[in-house]
């Protein structure tokens, strides 16, 4: 709690001049802009349709999400001092205060030099995550990445390597006009007897922030247990050479159940 | 092809259904020529396993012909006659490769599901429940095997359908029980439940040189079948168990004692209808009183065996009984694929022969009358077989 309210009496404290207000009227990346004017106009009409208290709420909020898209100017942003019209990929003090972090780490029966050539080609990353559709590696540094977003959405980013050691650690980060800003690394760490220990760093900034993430939440989206299931797939495949399925025949129960036919002195 | 599906509880069918197909490089496709009914799948007809779901395809206790491969599995060819082990395993992961098989990390699909209600996932099952993978079973006319370069195992000209196919699940896991138990001769192992796994422990612990086998149920026909193998029986209708062993031990008690029974327990005694209630209004997942009185029956620094299932969370089990008598506890899904070649050669050498244990032999048609009459021991019902 004390910290808390420290925290927040610092950012009151922040001092803005004039002139940085001035510049601050623009506040809401482009792509953020477009989602939150679409998402206003929607629950505006969703909201006067529904009419009554809850009905007026919705539009209301609705109109706040527009204003915001048109604008460009988010008062809730402002207030935050978070700006994500920033030409610049984010520092990495945005990812510490308002990304998502997920660590998750799989101990593999293959030596990390084997894990490590598999991973370096990122082309081969949409073979166990489910999430990427495709991964274009386009030089030595750098590569395109698309991936499945809430919804049906697609999210699209460049991302580039900072930093390397042979069969020990990757890391990246995206860069600038990212639709979600995120970096991470995997690292490799070999354990005699055992396998080689996977571990799994990503952090990202949920696009419309906070609120965005609980979204995709409700949507089922879960990043860490997400993160969970790609390490696993990546387990899988390297381990065995595929990721098991129990696709196969399901009966639907629509025949009469022929358990009465047989209860009655069936064969013996 | 025709299947056997759940359809809820007390509710199978024989169904029309697709039939499979070879989706990954290391499965089979396997002609099913003989398949059994098993004690555990009494836990999904009863309603009692969750992540059930109506369509489920049962059974995975089954033998049949390699009928098509993937590219990837070179040990099979097509026309192989093979049993197939009731669980999946990859034979790469760190617990395959130390004959952990059941214990597989890598064959189950749905290994989350497992890790939120037990930490870590076992291997997966054919026709066992989501949990446990989701697979479709074997009480079909077709199977699809996934790392079928792993489990399937050939089965020798000389050994009927009849007498290799419990090689899938119960005589491994009856035989397990019994090696779990660490037999020495002199010992008294005491096995409750005498159905089939039941059967197969107290004739493995008689192979593996127990002094005295003591076979606990209240079935007439299961208990005849246990004396036949060996056993001295104790019917708990009649008499009090724990006297009874007290007084076969000398005062002891049992050195080794198994739990062939697991979560549907049936008793005559207080706590045993305490958890009827309880499980009936779902306030508990098992019914544990065969493992409690398993506990407090076993002598001083004995050994609790396990090879009964249980689903989740039995009320009332003495860990202080286990703790202050220094119990070893002992347990697991089968590691089957450990056992087939030591226990082909002991039915090909005739110290044991699986088929002692069949009482109905029926077509897959008739599986839902089968399960009826083994769910209510009905028609002297110990072990049913059935023919696709």
């Amino acid at each position: 709690m004390i910290m808390e309210a420290t925290d927040s009496s610092a950012r009151k404290m922040t001092p803005t001049t004039r002139t940085e207000e001035a510049e601050k009227t623009t506040n809401v990346g482009t792509k953020e802009r477009m989602a939150s004017a679409g998402g206003g106009a929607w629950l505006v009409s969703r909201g006067l349709r529904r009419g009554g208290l809850s009905g007026a709420a919705m539009a209301g909020f609705g109109g706040m999400l527009l204003g915001r898209g048109l604008s460009g100017h988010c008062p809730i942003y402002e207030k935050l001092d978070i700006d994500t019209n920033g030409q610049n990929p984010p520092a990495p003090t945005e990812f510490y205060e308002r990304g998502i972090h997920v660590s998750k780490a799989y101990t593999i029966t293959k030596p990390a030099s084997e894990l490590f050539s598999f991973w370096r080609n990122f082309e081969n990353l949409p073979k166990f995550m489910t999430h990427l559709e495709e991964v274009i590696v386009l030089d030595d540094k750098r590569s395109h990445w698309k991936a499945r977003a809430p919804a049906g959405t697609t999210v699209e980013w460049d991302a580039e390597i900072i930093h390397e050691e042979p069969d020990t650690v990757i890391s990246w980060r995206s860069l600038k006009d990212a639709d979600v800003h995120s970096s991470g690394s995997v690292r490799f760490t070999e354990i005699p007897e055992v396998g080689t220990e996977v571990r799994v760093i990503l952090n990202y900034l949920p696009p419309l922030g906070k609120l965005g993430a609980l979204v995709a939440r409700l949507f089922g989206e879960e990043p860490a247990q997400q993160i969970q299931e790609d390490l696993r797939h990546f387990k899988q495949l390297m381990e065995t050479g595929e990721i098991p399925t129990n696709e196969g025949p399901r009966g639907d129960c629509s025949e009469r159940f022929s358990q009465e036919r047989f209860s009655q002195g069936g064969a013996r | 092809m025709k299947a056997l599906v759940w359809c809820g509880k007390h509710k199978v069918n024989v169904e029309t259904v697709p039939d499979p197909e070879i989706i990954n490089a290391r499965d089979a496709i396997i002609r099913v020529t003989t398949t059994c009914i098993c004690g555990s799948d009494l836990h999904l007809y009863d309603g009692f396993m969750p992540t059930m779901k109506p369509g489920d395809i049962l059974g995975h206790e089954f033998m049949g012909i390699v009928e098509e491969l993937g590219s990837e599995v070179h040990n099979l060819k097509r026309g192989d006659r093979v049993i197939v082990p009731f669980t999946i395993a990859c034979g790469n992961c760190f617990f395959c490769t130390r004959q952990l098989w059941s214990c597989c990390d890598n064959s189950n699909p749905n290994a989350w599901m497992a890790e939120k209600m037990m930490g870590h996932s076992p291997s997966g099952l054919f026709g066992y429940s989501h949990l446990t993978g989701g697979y479709a079973g074997g009480q079909a006319e077709f199977v699809r095997v996934p790392f079928a370069d792993v489990g399937p195992f050939k089965i020798p000209d000389d050994l009927t359908d009849e007498q290799a196919v419990f090689l899938t699940d119960i005589f491994p896991t009856g035989y397990m029980a019994a090696e779990n138990c660490n037999i020495h001769s002199g010992d008294t192992v005491a096995v409750w439940g005498c159905g089939p796994v039941g059967q197969f422990s107290i004739r493995s612990a008689m192979l593996l040189g127990a002094r005295q086998v003591v076979a606990i149920d209240d079935v007439p026909e299961r208990l005849q079948m246990a004396r036949d193998g060996g056993a001295i029986t104790i019917d708990m209708s009649e008499e009090t168990v724990y006297e009874r062993l007290m007084d076969l031990t000398g005062g002891r008690g049992p050195d080794s004692c198994i739990d062939a029974v697991g979560a549907e327990a049936h008793g005559m005694t207080l706590d045993a209808a305490l958890d009827r209630l309880k499980t009936t209004l779902f306030l508990s997942t098992d019914r544990a009183h065969a493992l409690r009185q398993a506990i407090y029956c076993c002598r001083k620094g004995g050994t609790l065996s396990v090879p009964g299932v249980y689903i989740g969370f039995p009320d009332k089990i003495p860990f202080g009984a286990i703790m202050n008598k220094g119990l070893t506890v002992k347990t697991g899904q089968t590691h089957v694929m450990k056992y087939l070649q030591p226990l082909v050669e002991r039915i090909q050498k005739k110290e044991i022969d699986p088929r002692f244990v069949i009482t109905h032999q029926l077509p897959l048609d008739q599986a839902p009358y089968a399960y009826e009459i083994f769910q209510k021991k009905q028609d002297g019902c110990v072990k049913v077989v059935l023919k696709p």
